[in-house]
C-alpha cells in the first residue's frame, strides 16, 4: 500500500513556493500534505496532491524539476505514543527512515504519518503485521 | 653569473642585446628543428627553415606555439633532450583535464635560478636577506622557481609554502622575515590574520613583498604596502616558459617590468590577426625561450594582454617593460593562483552521471581570497525526493572539480533554466572580484 508523492526542487529564493502553489491552484489542484526539507542552497518540496499526474506535469511545464515518488501513509490515533509506536515496530527490524512528517486528519481523531523508508516493501510488511493502518492515495486525499 | 656581469647584460646599449638575441634565436631554431618533430612539421608546413632566420625580425616567419600544441603532444613530446638530461618536470592545469608538462634540465634549472635571483635583485634583495617565500611548492613552479632564485642569490629562504597562515605570522616575526614572496591575494590575507592575531607590521622585519601569479590591481598594491608597511612589487611568469623570473619589477620604475630578454624574447601580436605589433601597442603577449635546453619554446601565446614599453627606465637597465597584464584573450580564470577554465569544470560535470552540462562559474573574493562557486542546474534524471542523495551529488562534483583543476569549489545546486542564457547561449562565468 504506496501512496504517491510528488517532489519538487527548490532554490533558496524568496518566491518560490508561493509559485508553486498558485500553479497548483489555479489547475484546481488540492495539496493534502506537504513538507520542506532544507539545506543551506536547496530545498525540497514534497507533496501528496489529489491529482498527482496533473500536478507533476504543470509544475513541469512551468521550468520545475520534478520526481515523483512513494511513500507509505500511516494512520495512527492523535494521541500520546502514536508516532512511538510505528517506529518502534520499523526500528526494531533494523529500517531507517529517510524522511517523514504527519498531518491531523479533519476530525482531529487520527494523525496520518507519511513515511520514506529505506526498504520500503518490508516496511510495509511490518507495518501491516503489526496491525497498523496504512492508507492509499485516494484514502489520503478524501479525509 | 656574477653580479658584475648581469649589470653589464641588463644595461647594454639595445644593439649589443639584440645581437645576443639573435645570435641564441638562430642556434635555438636550429637545434628544435633539428631535434622536435612537431616544430619541424609546422616549420615545413609554413615553409620556413632555421636559415631563413636571419634578422630578429624573421622571428615572424614561425609558427606560433599554443598551449593546443602542448596538448597534443602531451607529456613530453616537445622536450628536445633525452628524458636522461631531463632533471625535473612541473605542470599546470591545460584547458580539457590534461595538464601542460614542462621539463629542465640541469643548465635549465641553474639558468632559472640565475633569472629568479636577478628579479630579487631588481627588487633590492640581497644574500644579506630572510625570504619567506609562500608561493605553493610541488608542480606548481612557484615554489620551487622562486625558492632555487632565492638560495642562488645567496639569501636565506624559509620554504614555508602556502597554508597555515598562523604559523607563518609566527615564523615572520621570530625568523625576521624581510622578504615576502606570495601571491597579492595572500599577502593580503596574512596582513589580515596578523590583525586579527595582535601581530603589528612593526614587529616585523619585512621589507618588500614580490606578487605575482594571479592578476592584482594597484588598489591592492597600495593595500599590500600599506597594511604590511612594505614596498610591493610585481612578478610576472608562466610555466610555458620557464615559471616566475621572465618578467619583474624594479624599485625604480613607475610603470611595468622588466624583461629578462637576454633568454625571453617578448612580441606583442594583434590578438585577431596575429601580426606583431610596435613598441607601446596593447595585444597578446608571445615569448620564445632563447636559451633552455630540455623544454625550449617558440613563439608561445600566452593570451595575456599587455603592451611593451621601450623607453629607458630610471633604473638603467636597457631591457625592454611589459605592463602589467591587462586581460587574457580566453576566458581561463585565475584562482588562487591555479589556472582554471571553464571547459574543464564542463568536463568534470559532463563526467557526473546525469548532470547537464547547464553551469555557471561565479568567482568571488571574499576577504582577501578568491572563492569558486560552481552552479549547477538539477535535471530530472539526478533529481531525489532525499537531501542526501543531492547533497552526495554536489559533494562528488566539488572532489572531482577538486581532483582535476586542484581548486575547492563551492558546488550549489540551482533549478534548471535558472542559469541565464544569452541569444541560446549561456555566460559560463561572473567575476566579481574587484581587481
Amino acid at each position: 500500500m504506496r501512496v504517491e508523492q510528488i517532489a519538487v526542487f527548490l532554490e533558496n529564493k524568496s518566491g518560490r513556493l508561493a509559485e508553486i502553489t498558485e500553479i497548483l491552484a489555479e489547475n484546481g489542484i488540492n495539496i493534502r500534505a506537504l513538507s520542506v526539507a532544507d539545506t543551506a542552497d536547496f530545498g525540497i518540496l514534497r507533496l501528496i496532491v489529489n491529482k498527482v499526474d496533473q500536478a507533476q506535469k504543470v509544475l513541469k511545464e512551468n521550468g520545475f524539476t520534478v520526481g515523483k515518488t512513494t511513500v507509505i501513509a500511516v494512520e495512527v490515533p492523535d494521541q500520546a505514543g502514536g508516532l512511538a509506536g510505528v517506529l518502534k515496530t520499523v526500528e526494531a527490524e533494523g529500517l531507517n527512515v529517510e524522511y517523514m512528517y504527519a498531518f491531523v486528519n479533519k476530525s482531529g481523531e487520527k494523525a496520518v504519518l507519511i513515511f520514506r523508508f529505506d526498504d520500503m516493501d518490508k516496511a510495509i510488511k511490518l507495518l501491516q503485521e503489526a496491525g497498523l493502518t496504512l492508507l492509499s492515495g485516494e484514502q489520503v486525499c478524501s479525509l | 653569473m656574477n653580479m658584475m656581469r648581469v649589470k653589464e647584460i641588463e644595461t647594454l646599449p639595445r644593439a649589443g642585446l639584440e645581437a645576443i638575441q639573435l645570435q641564441r634565436l638562430q642556434s635555438l631554431v636550429h637545434r628544435v628543428y633539428e631535434t622536435v618533430a612537431p616544430y619541424r612539421e609546422k616549420m615545413d608546413a609554413a615553409g620556413v627553415k632555421p636559415g631563413d632566420i636571419q634578422s630578429l625580425a624573421d622571428l615572424k616567419k614561425l609558427p606560433f606555439t599554443t598551449k593546443d600544441d602542448l596538448r597534443d603532444n602531451y607529456p613530453f613530446g616537445l622536450f628536445t633532450v633525452p628524458m636522461d638530461d631531463v632533471v625535473r618536470v612541473h605542470a599546470s592545469s591545460g584547458t580539457t583535464g590534461k595538464p601542460t608538462v614542462v621539463g629542465y634540465t640541469a643548465g635549465d634549472i641553474e639558468m632559472w635560478a640565475s633569472v629568479m635571483a636577478r628579479a630579487l635583485s631588481m627588487a633590492g634583495v640581497t644574500k644579506g636577506d630572510m625570504i619567506h617565500n609562500a608561493y605553493g611548492y610541488g608542480l606548481f613552479t612557484g615554489g620551487l622557481g622562486a625558492h632555487y632564485g632565492a638560495e642562488y642569490l645567496g639569501a636565506t629562504v624559509i620554504p614555508v609554502s602556502g597554508g597555515n597562515t598562523k604559523r607563518q605570522i609566527t615564523i615572520m616575526r621570530d625568523f625576521g622575515s624581510t622578504v615576502l614572496l606570495a601571491t597579492p591575494s595572500y599577502a593580503l590575507n596574512l596582513a589580515d590574520a596578523m590583525a586579527d592575531v595582535g601581530v603589528s607590521p612593526e614587529e616585523l622585519k619585512l621589507r618588500v613583498g614580490i606578487h605575482g601569479a594571479e592578476p592584482w590591481s594597484e588598489n591592492m598594491r597600495e593595500e599590500v604596502e600599506r597594511k604590511l608597511g612594505i614596498r610591493a612589487v610585481d612578478i610576472y611568469g608562466l610555466s610555458e616558459v620557464i615559471g616566475p623570473g621572465v618578467a619583474m619589477e624594479c624599485l625604480d620604475t613607475d610603470r611595468g617590468m622588466h624583461i629578462l630578454e637576454d633568454h625571453f624574447l617578448p612580441e606583442i601580436v594583434d590578438p585577431d590577426t596575429f601580426e606583431p605589433l610596435p613598441y607601446g601597442e596593447p595585444g597578446e603577449l608571445v615569448f620564445t625561450t632563447l636559451t633552455k635546453e630540455a623544454f625550449p619554446i617558440i613563439r608561445y601565446r600566452t593570451k595575456d594582454l599587455s603592451r611593451l614599453i621601450a623607453e629607458p627606465c630610471k633604473c638603467g637597465r636597457t631591457l625592454v617593460r611589459m605592463e602589467k597584464v591587462t586581460g587574457r584573450t580566453d576566458d581561463m580564470l585565475i584562482i588562487r593562483g591555479v589556472n582554471v577554465f571553464p571547459s574543464q569544470v564542463e568536463h568534470v560535470l559532463m563526467g557526473v552521471e546525469g548532470v547537464e552540462p547547464h553551469y555557471q562559474i561565479e568567482v568571488n573574493r571574499e576577504g582577501n581570497l578568491d572563492t569558486m562557486d560552481v552552479l549547477v542546474e538539477v535535471s530530472e534524471e539526478v533529481f531525489s525526493d532525499e537531501i542526501k542523495v543531492l547533497e552526495n551529488l554536489a559533494r562528488k562534483i566539488q572532489v572531482e572539480i577538486k581532483d582535476l583543476l586542484g581548486v575547492t569549489a563551492k558546488v550549489k545546486l540551482v533549478e534548471p533554466r535558472s542559469i541565464k542564457r544569452s541569444e541560446g547561449k549561456a555566460q559560463r562565468v561572473i567575476d566579481n572580484r574587484k581587481l
